[in-house]
This record gives C-alpha cells, sequence and structure tokens, in this order.
C-alpha cells in the first residue's frame, strides 16, 4: 500500500485511491461452484485447462484429512462413496433435528446428535461441519483464482440463496473466513444474475429472477431504476432443486430394479449409481433426443431402464409445479400479477429442463431470459460486485429481509419484530420488562419464520440478558435491538432504558459455530492462520490510519489559521510519523503513531470547537462556517 | 478512534449549538447531516424525523416519485455497500445510516405509516391521549359487518366485491386525511388514521379468504 500524501490546502485528498484488493465473485453452489473475477465491470468467469468453468461441489476426503476437490472427487463417489461428500450446501446452518428427516436422501452419514448443534458427517473417520467441508471447496476456488492472476485473492463476494436463514448465511461466511477470504458482502443469487444480465443498466421496471438450482429454488421480485435494485419480495424453497429431479428419477430406475432383482436389498452405493445415471439421463433428455436406454451397473448386475422426454415429465411434474405455485405466491405477496412482470431471468443449471422453461413461460407470459449460461450467470453478477465493492460503482443493490424475524412469547407465540420483504439494513427496538421484583436476568428465543407458534419456525438463537439492575417486577425497562446487517445478519443488542445500564448479550446460536470453535478450527486447518491474521489487523490499523490523516488534513485546510507555526508543525511532525509508520510492517507502531497524532491534534480540536461554539451562538450556521473554505461540501 | 473531547463537554456542546461535532476531524456538522462538511466523513444518524431525514417538510402529501428520487439518492451514498473498504468505524455508521433511512423511507412510503407517524409527531402533547383509542361505535359497527359479509361470502366473486369495496373506501380515506392535514384537524386525522389501520386489516382479511376459496375451490 502506498501512503497517503499530506496535500496542499485545496488539493483533494484521495484516500484509499491505492487500497485496491483483487476481489473474486463467488457462486458457491449445491452441485457445482464458480469462481469469476471482474475488471473495468466486464466480468469473466475463472475455467480449468480444460476450459470447465465448473468446479463440482464434491469433496474427498483422505484419512489424513486432505481434501480433493471437484470433478476429480465426484469420479471417486463410486469407487470410495463413503469418503465422499455432495451437496453440502445443503445442509449449512442445519442442526441434527433438520436433518433427521432427510436421512436416507443424503448421499452420507450424520453423525448422531452430541449436543443438539450443528450437524456433523463422519467421513474417513474424520467428524467434520459443513462449515468445514465448504470452506474445502471455497480453499480450491480460491487456489484457482489466484493462479489464475497471480496474486493473492482475500477477499470475494459469495452468494447464498435469497431464502437462506440467518444460521445458513453465518455459516457460508464462516466458512469462507475459514478458507482465508474476508467475506466483502454476501449477495443474494437472484440479485447476482439480473446484475449480469446488466439489468441495472437502462433497464426499468419489474424483473423476475426465477433460481432453480441443484439444490434450492429462490424467486426474487425486482424493481429496476435508475441503476437501483430494490428486491421487493423473494420466496423459495431451501429444499427444492434439480437433485429432487434426479431422486424423482432414480427412485423409478430402482424401483423398476427392484422389481426385476427381487430379494436384492437395496444398498448406499446402489443409491449413489442410481443418483448419477439419473442425473446423466436429466442432462441427455433435456438437450436432445437421447437412446432412452439407461443401465445400472451394480455388483456386477444390470439393469436396463427406458425413459422418453414425457416420461421425465412425468417424473418431475409435480416438483416443477410447485415452483410455479411459490411464484404465485410471492407475486401475490407483493401485491403483483404475473403480467406486471416485464422478463423473467433463469438462472441454475435446473432452468436448462425443457419443462421448467415451458412452464415459466406460460405463467409469466414472455419468454424468460437465458442467453447467460445459467451455471455461470450468479458467478459473473458476484464478481461484478466485488468489483462495485472495492473500485466503486453507480449500482446500488437494495435488499430485504428474506423472513421474518420474531421473538418467542407466552404460550409459544411468536412477536414478529422484523418483518419478511423489510428493506436492509435494518434496527427495530423492542421493549421488555421483569416480570420478578429484583430480577437481574432474561431469556429471549429468537425464531426465523413466518408461521404463528414458536415450534413451526427456525429457533435462530437464544440471548441471555444479564445485568438487568434490580427493580420491582414490570419497572424495567428494556430495549432490545435487533440489527439485520446488508448480508443479512442478525445482531442483538441490550439497554435497561431508566437506568441506561446495558445489558449483557450472551448469543447461543442454535446451529451455528462458536466463536471458541471457530477460533479451533482456524488453528487447526490453517497453519497460517497466525499470519493471516496478522496481515488483516495490519491492513486494517493502515485504513484506519489513513482515515486519522485525512481527517487531520481536511481540519488543517479549514481551520489551519487557528495554528501558531509552531503548533503546526508539531501536528505535521506527527503526520509524518504516521505516514513512515504506515509504510513498515509493525501494526503497533501505526498504532501508537496514530494515538500520537491524536495527542497532538487536541489543542487544535479544542480551538476548532471554541470557535464553533462561537459562530453557532452568534447564529452562524455550520455550513456558512465551513463554505469559506470547503467547496465541495460531502451533502 | 480516541476522542479527547469528553462526553461532558460534547453533550454541553450540542444542547448549546444544535451542532455535533465529528468523530472524526473534530470539526461542527450540522445535527442531521449525514456527513462532516469538513472531512466528509459518515456520521451517526442522529434523532431527526422522518421528514427531515429525507428533506421534506413534515406534511402528507406526498409526491411518491419524489421520495423514492430522494431515498435513492441517500442510500447511493449511505449504504454499507459504499463502505466496504473502510474502517470499522465507517461500517458501523453507515449502516446505522442505511437502517433509519430505510426505516424513514418504509414510514413514509406507505400512506398509513405517513398518517400515522405524522398524527404523531404533529399530535405529542395536543392530542389527549395518543391516537390509539378505539371508541368509534360508528367504525366498529362497520367493521363487524364487513367480517360478518366475508365469512359469508362463499365464492371468490362475493369476496372480490368485498374486497372492491374495501380497497374504494381506503382510497376515499386516504383522500379525507389529506384534507384533515391540511386543515390541520390533527382529532380528525387521528381518527381516520384509525380507520385506515382497520379497513387494511379488512382488506388483508379478504385476501386471505380469497386464497382459502381459491385452494379449496
Amino acid at each position: 500500500m502506498t501512503l497517503l500524501q499530506i496535500h496542499e490546502p485545496g488539493a483533494t485528498p484521495t484516500p484509499h485511491e491505492d487500497d485496491m484488493r483483487l476481489a473474486v465473485g463467488i457462486d458457491l453452489g449445491t452441485t457445482n461452484s464458480v469462481v469469476a473475477i471482474s475488471t473495468d465491470n466486464k466480468p469473466e468467469v475463472l475455467r480449468d485447462e480444460d476450459g470447465a468453468a465448473l468446479v463440482p461441489s464434491v469433496v474427498a476426503y483422505a484419512p489424513d484429512r486432505s481434501a480433493i476437490v471437484g470433478g476429480m472427487a465426484r469420479q471417486l463417489l463410486l469407487d470410495r462413496p463413503e469418503s465422499v461428500v455432495s451437496s453440502i450446501k445443503r445442509l449449512m446452518g442445519r442442526g441434527v433435528e433438520d436433518v433427521k428427516g432427510l436421512r436416507g436422501v443424503l448421499p452420507f452419514e450424520v453423525e448422531p446428535a452430541e449436543d443438539g448443534g450443528m450437524v456433523r458427517l463422519n467421513i474417513s473417520g474424520h467428524k467434520l461441519t459443513p462449515v468445514e467441508i465448504s470452506a474445502d471447496i471455497l480453499k480450491a476456488l480460491k487456489e484457482r483464482a489466484e493462479e489464475h492472476l497471480g496474486a493473492a485473492v482475500d477477499s470475494a463476494v459469495v452468494t447464498v440463496p435469497a431464502y437462506f436463514d440467518d444460521a445458513a448465511r453465518t455459516a457460508t461466511k464462516d466458512a469462507a473466513r475459514l478458507a482465508g477470504l474476508e467475506v466483502l458482502r454476501l449477495v443474494n443469487e437472484p440479485t447476482a444474475a439480473a446484475l449480469a444480465y446488466g439489468l441495472d443498466k437502462g433497464a426499468e421496471g419489474l424483473y423476475a429472477v426465477f433460481d432453480l438450482g441443484g439444490g434450492t429454488f429462490d424467486i426474487s421480485i425486482l424493481r429496476m431504476e435508475k441503476g437501483v435494485f430494490q428486491v421487493l419480495a423473494t420466496g423459495g424453497d431451501a429444499a427444492l432443486g434439480g437433485d429432487d429431479f434426479d431422486h424423482a428419477i432414480a427412485d423409478h430406475f430402482l424401483s423398476e430394479r427392484a422389481g426385476r432383482l427381487p430379494g436384492e436389498t437395496l444398498t448406499r452405493s446402489e443409491v449413489k449409481v442410481a443418483l448419477m445415471t439419473a442425473r446423466l439421463a436429466k442432462e441427455c433428455l433435456s438437450r436432445s433426443e437421447c437412446p432412452g436406454e439407461w443401465v445400472l451397473d451394480v455388483d456386477g448386475k444390470q439393469t436396463s431402464h427406458a425413459l422418453a422426454p414425457e416420461g421425465m415429465n412425468d417424473l418431475i411434474r409435480p416438483l416443477v409445479e410447485r415452483t410455479v405455485s411459490i411464484s404465485a405466491d410471492v407475486l401475490e405477496d407483493a401485491g403483483l400479477a404475473p403480467g406486471d412482470v416485464k422478463g423473467v431471468v433463469m438462472v441454475g443449471g435446473s432452468t436448462r429442463v425443457p419443462l421448467v422453461r415451458r412452464v415459466v413461460k406460460d405463467f409469466f407470459g414472455s419468454d424468460p431470459l437465458a442467453n447467460i449460461d445459467p451455471d455461470e450467470v450468479v458467478a459473473l453478477g458476484a464478481a461484478l460486485q466485488a468489483e462495485a465493492l472495492t473500485v466503486g460503482s453507480d449500482t446500488l443493490l437494495l435488499d430485504v429481509a428474506p423472513l421474518s424475524l420474531g421473538i418467542e412469547t407466552m404460550g409459544g407465540l411468536v412477536e414478529k419484530i422484523i418483518e419478511r420483504n423489510t428493506p436492509i439494513p435494518v434496527a427495530k427496538a423492542q421493549e421488555f420488562t421483569t416480570y420478578r421484583d429484583g430480577q437481574t436476568g432474561m431469556d429471549i428465543h429468537v425464531v426465523q419464520g413466518e408461521r404463528e407458534m414458536v415450534d413451526q419456525n427456525r429457533s435462530l438463537a437464544r440471548f441471555e440478558l444479564h445485568g438487568i439492575p434490580p427493580m420491582t417486577a414490570g419497572a424495567a425497562r428494556i430495549r432490545v435491538t435487533f440489527s439485520v446487517d446488508a448480508d443479512g445478519l442478525l445482531t442483538v443488542g441490550a439497554v435497561e432504558d431508566t437506568t441506561g445500564v446495558e445489558a449483557r448479550v450472551e448469543v447461543k446460536p442454535s446451529y451455528g459455530i462458536s466463536e471458541d470453535e471457530m477460533a479451533e478450527m482456524l488453528y487447526d486447518s490453517m497453519k497460517h492462520a497466525g499470519e493471516d491474521m496478522t496481515r488483516r489487523l495490519l491492513a486494517e490499523a493502515r485504513v484506519e490510519a489513513g482515515r486519522s490523516l485525512s481527517a487531520v488534513v481536511s481540519a488543517l485546510e479549514a481551520d489551519g489559521e487557528l495554528l501558531s507555526p509552531k503548533e503546526r508543525s508539531s501536528i505535521e511532525a506527527a503526520m509524518a510519523a504516521v505516514e513512515k509508520a504506515v509504510r513498515g510492517e509493525d501494526r503497533d507502531v501505526v498504532n501508537a503513531s496514530v494515538e500520537a497524532l491524536d495527542e497532538a491534534t487536541r489543542a487544535f480540536a479544542e480551538k476548532r470547537m471554541d470557535r464553533g461554539i462561537r459562530a453557532a451562538l452568534r447564529g452562524v450556521s455550520v455550513d456558512e462556517l465551513e463554505s469559506g473554505s470547503q467547496d465541495e461540501d460531502a451533502m | 478512534m480516541h476522542s479527547h473531547v469528553d462526553n461532558a463537554q460534547r453533550t454541553a456542546f450540542d444542547a448549546a449549538t444544535g451542532i455535533n461535532l465529528c468523530w472524526s476531524c473534530k470539526g461542527p456538522v450540522g445535527s442531521g447531516s449525514p456527513f462532516c462538511p469538513t472531512c466528509h466523513m459518515v456520521q451517526a444518524p442522529g434523532q431527526i424525523d422522518h421528514f427531515t431525514r429525507l428533506g421534506l417538510e413534515p406534511a402528507y402529501d406526498l409526491d411518491k416519485g419524489d421520495l423514492d428520487r430522494r431515498y435513492f439518492d441517500l442510500q447511493r451514498r449511505l449504504h454499507p455497500d459504499r463502505f466496504a473498504t473502510k474502517t470499522p468505524r465507517e461500517r458501523a455508521l453507515s449502516q446505522s445510516q442505511a437502517a433509519s433511512l430505510n426505516q424513514a423511507y418504509e414510514t413514509l412510503k406507505d400512506d398509513l405509516g405517513r398518517a400515522d407517524y405524522l398524527v404523531h409527531l404533529k399530535g405529542a402533547g395536543v392530542l389527549p391521549e395518543g391516537c390509539n383509542l378505539v371508541n368509534d361505535t360508528f367504525l366498529l359497527m362497520e367493521t363487524m359487518e364487513m367480517r360478518e359479509a366475508l365469512e359469508e361470502a362463499g365464492t371468490p366473486e362475493a369476496v372480490d366485491v368485498l374486497s372492491r369495496r374495501a380497497r374504494g373506501d381506503i382510497e376515499a380515506c386516504v383522500e379525507q386525511l389529506s384534507k384533515l392535514f391540511q386543515a390541520r384537524d390533527l382529532e380528525g386525522a387521528c381518527r381516520l388514521t384509525t380507520r385506515l389501520k382497520y379497513l387494511r386489516k379488512l382488506a388483508e382479511e379478504a385476501r386471505r379468504a380469497r386464497a382459502r376459496l381459491k385452494v379449496s375451490g
């Protein structure tokens, strides 16, 4: 990083212009993942030597826990199924309880519950969380990007389904952290796709993004206006996708096979073979006329199965129709009719299935937009957003909270605090009181979802408030603030209003990873985690130093005449010291120099404040006060 | 990072002048200004009313296109995405700015939210008992009749008739609200705001009734 110069009065300081970092866009998909980078608003997918953009989201683990990611891992599915994981995205942010219903459907062993926390899988003798497995996929993508770009990549925009809840978003962010990537922003997949279609430029009106991936379905309604993307409504199903098509077809094959090979018990590897064959059949039937014959070969026993396009359509039609009924609900929620939508963007490999396109066209009454590869479109949009965040852009994404947030009240009912489709970031406060004399603590249970009863929604976290000053029952006024940031992640703060005492909030994410576990994982998985952390802290200290310097530069420009030459030169010496410190590598020196600069400008700040007070008391507005010295007003 | 102007001084300063100190360069900032005029650093959102936040005079009548433009324009400069590479403090401030702005926009763009907010903004200390009491027998009767009619409606078409009526009533109510606010009749506006709340609930119930009939039919 080069340094800020001290500018002459009148010259415009341009802070952070050399702060640019290489930031990539990552579509971390259920079936496949893609990494892309954008320069000068031109996004490009990073391919392997064979030209393939897709990295199968499949990880194979060796006994020493080393991981193989991608196509090679997928090939190992057949030979060493017990050491390979696929579709892990479905388990992101899921608890052991959630997964019970999926047992048998999932192509891997789930560890029995230990403490009701996050799911762990047993692979090659290793107990791994979905976060760790996803981190291995992200590491592979990071490596691919670094090879391509010949430089370190340390930050990314990562996409998530709009429908992902807080736990799944947190899990995704944790996975990136574990892979050594700072998440600049979690962007919803449909929004990223709309960005890739350039709908931010010129397009006005309402658009729908229909995203049917391997494991998830999302439908979003976006309003475009003058470069602003406003998400009006989103909906979907976090467990509906092309994988379900595969399952429907595989079930069909397996039931035929069972009829022909009576007495044979269904083995796990047989299921895997059937699923792979089903996927091949689906892809082939979606592209063209296929032989229509599919062979299952397990344990030397072959069975042959006929399937034509119409047959496949019959098998998957109920699933496809679910997407339309969800779309209709989302439109109705937003008070819209299908005809209000100007265009439909198709995202996700499963939108290649002709039946899906036909059904979407019939519902919206227009031909869907599908000229960008539906498997790459999300990563391309993420790359554009990564560039926008690091370099700057006129486009703005205004997103909404995908699910309502509420708290448990008497009788297991939910009181909604942040309604679904509220624009984010958002902060809402709710007041609570005590019910016992002298009560100093309180439990608050936060849930996410649309249903009325607590147990029908997803438990997000339990907060324990401590340190409430003892008062008579009902006298305390505890204001709990729920904030959802631009990534869709929740934080909670609490304060007792009558005394101003801040209650401590302890977050126990219902399905998340605690900070301790995270630290341990970082330590275990990355020998150079310490170095990474040091580097990041140094970078942060440098940014803070830049901020401090540019504040003093502005203050000198505005009010420099308040200083004697001696005072000015001591401030300038302190500034020079900061500049020098920033060129070095020692974070403590940087921080110390910034503190010294703060100290050196203390008298100056007081003089400026005196002048401000005097001017204000005379009735001169701040803007008038400043207008003589600063023409360009940030207002 | 480290402010040398202590909190007591700062509070005295704010109270005396209605202006704040920039946390970064310690220069003066008009309360409600999102940026410091000296060093351009983003400031805390502060306690200003929703109208002022969007640069509007407090009034019920509102050009929604203009509201959108102001909102988009401010979000373009305040949204956390604009601060992705800045210091943690700037990122946190931008988040609270954007959240305050979202709240102001969401409240004002909605005819009911705006009426409710304006009644409370103008009526604080003026209206005797807030604006939450239902002591309007006519309104209660009207609501009950409509509920009964909804329960009896057996076809989507019958529900549509009722829901059209509710929508018509809502429109008329909003027009009347505009006149009452112009005439500074806060008590009347308060009564109509309550009515609007009930009408909205009825329209929502009609919507749900229709969805139910569609499913069962």
